[in-house]
């Protein structure tokens, strides 16, 4: 299974760098909103002590990271599409090595994404005080919910028809998401009835997380919380992905 | 001496797919080392029956096995012995044609020396050395089904599923193809093999099965079928104008079966037995009732031609029938 994989990874890996277009949602794209927010919008965000530089980029890690799920499930529909699924079906290889090979490949995407984020933050005013110790904690549970997120995008590439359809279905609550979160603005600043939603929802729980662990303060229980979703996203998509995987390669 | 089991069996296979009955009791064996020919038009069945052989699919009811292996209980089994071509070319088209082979190398679980030195060793073969390190999408129709043949033979599988191979090629491609399947023939490798063409059955297959409608209507070597078909058949292209059914009852003596009629095209069309100096007596015939012939043609013996022997219908497409 294991040397499956890594052949696909290999496959995948190719794929990317002969259409660098894959790289623009983990390359220009939060580029352009680390600038968009820091310098357009920053100057009116009131984050309460610190810097609004320093709040914001924990919310574009796990941006990136969310929006590059999307693209899990587009290419997925992508390779669903095209005779070569067959062939893989006819050879003697793990059924699921391309659904791993897929989720691996993309989390080595978002690991590029956050080196990127991290370079790009510092040439902005982005000054982390977080100790080597919290920073891994915070890259390793960025790592754990991206993994866990991807495999959503596994699902939705497989439920839908064509990879456009993939990107529309996904649009539909990646965006919401991301935005009614604390990662551009403090939750508390919004309407009582909407924090009921953006308090709670995983990705606020994670950013926060992250946004304590890399500024070297204490996360409190966002971080088990944290934890938690990530974990419970994966133990419920993982294994329906694989169900589902199954239903449509076969005929 | 016992003989070995053979190399493919099918039993009864059952396949529907919503109201359309693709197959409806397909049995067919293929001796080791032997080429099964599986003939028959658009939506017989031959690829339906194909996918499930090559466990791609599974039938509704039936058993079938390759290469000692049931293709339910045992699929890993089979995957490993076999090697598929389809219709359409399954390669990736942004990875080069040797990183396809090395690729599919590897998810045979081959080493990796050996998937370098066998992928040097096909593209050679197959004329593909120059395009090798070029990616897939800039290739022609005919090297894609070259580096798709190419692939299906990475392993050296024992049994060779081929699903259509030259359809849709222009004729100089067909014959190139043609070629390397003849070599890959006289190799030993057990070969099923799907076609339209009785011409490429006839080429290239030991023995063949005719499907129609889901089942095997015929089974036997090309000159088996000929001779049931009474070989040639002779074309006769009359004025507008003219009454094409006088003209087939005038001539029914010289016939070997039943004429067939095309008002539109204006031909009359039947078998004929002995075609040597044939044109020549019926046009004398014909000119002698004052009836001139616009065209004459000799025509070797054709899909449609078994078929209507065989099932009383031409070989048209199946498709919108099934669907009914």
């Amino acid at each position: 299974m294991l040397s499956d994989s890594w052949d696909l990874v290999k496959r995948n890996l190719r794929h990317i760098m002969r259409t660098p277009e894959l790289l623009l949602d983990v390359t220009v794209q939060p580029i352009m909103f680390v600038i968009l927010f820091r310098y357009v919008f920053g100057g009116a965000i009131d984050v309460q002590g610190g810097s609004y530089v320093n709040y914001l980029m924990a919310g574009i890690f796990v941006q990136t990271i969310t929006f590059s799920m999307m693209a899990t499930g587009i290419l997925l529909a992508n390779d669903l599409q095209k005779g070569l699924i067959d062939r893989f079906r006819s050879l003697p290889m793990n059924a699921s090595a391309i659904l791993a090979a897929r989720t691996l490949t993309d989390l080595l995407r978002a690991m590029l994404a956050v080196v990127i984020m991290i370079i790009v933050g510092l040439a902005v005013g982005f000054r982390p005080d977080g100790d080597v110790v919290h920073w891994a904690g915070a890259i390793g549970l960025m790592l754990l919910f991206g993994f866990a997120v991807a495999w959503i995008g596994v699902l939705t590439g497989m439920l839908v028809r064509t990879p456009e359809a993939a990107q529309g279905a996904m649009f539909i609550f990646v965006m919401p998401l991301t935005f009614a979160s604390s990662a551009f603005v403090p939750t508390d600043t919004m309407p009582r009835v909407l924090r009921a939603f953006t308090e709670h929802q995983p990705l606020t729980l994670v950013i926060n997380t992250v946004r304590a662990w890399i500024l070297g303060n204490s996360a409190g229980s966002d971080a088990w919380q944290s934890l938690a979703w990530s974990l419970g996203i994966l133990i419920v998509f993982f294994p329906l992905a694989i169900v589902i995987y199954r239903k449509r390669t076969t005929d | 001496m016992a003989s070995s089991p053979p190399a493919i069996v099918a039993e009864n296979l059952t396949k529907s797919f919503g109201q359309t009955h693709a197959l409806r009791g397909v049995s067919l064996d293929v001796p080791e080392g032997s080429v099964l020919a599986l003939l028959g038009p658009n939506g017989a069945g031959k690829t339906t029956t194909v996918r499930i052989l090559t466990t791609l699919s599974k039938p509704n009811s039936g058993r079938a096995s390759v290469a000692g292996f049931d293709v339910l209980q045992h699929p890993h089994e089979v995957r490993r012995r076999i090697g598929v071509t389809g219709q359409y070319a399954a390669l990736d088209e942004l990875l080069t044609g040797r990183e396809n082979l090395e690729m599919i190398g590897r998810l045979y679980r081959m080493p990796t020396a050996a998937t370098k030195t066998r992928a040097a060793e096909l593209l050679e073969r197959f004329r593909l050395t120059d395009a090798a390190n070029r990616i897939v999408k800039t290739y022609s129709g005919g090297m894609r089904r070259r580096l798709d043949l190419a692939a299906s033979l990475m392993s050296q599988p024992p049994v060779l599923f081929l699903d259509e191979p030259t359809t849709g090629l222009d004729p100089r491609s067909r014959m190139e193809m043609w070629a390397l399947l003849q070599e890959l023939v006289a190799g030993g490798s057990t070969l099923l093999l799907t076609t339209q063409y009785l011409e490429e059955a006839d080429l290239l297959a030991d023995d063949i099965a005719v499907v129609d409608h889901g089942l095997i209507i015929a089974r036997g070597t090309a000159d088996q079928l000929k001779s049931q078909i009474g070989g040639e058949r002779i074309e006769l292209t009359l004025p507008a104008g003219t009454d094409l059914d006088a003209v087939a009852r005038l001539l029914a003596g010289r016939f070997s079966g039943e004429p067939n009629i095309d008002s539109e095209a204006r031909t009359v069309t039947a078998p004929v037995a002995l075609s040597t100096g044939l044109t020549t007596t019926i046009a004398s015939e014909l000119h002698a009732q004052g009836i001139e012939l616009d065209a004459a043609a000799i025509l070797r013996p054709t899909l449609d031609d078994v078929f209507l022997t065989l099932t009383g219908h031409a070989a048209e497409d199946e498709q919108t029938e099934n669907a009914a």
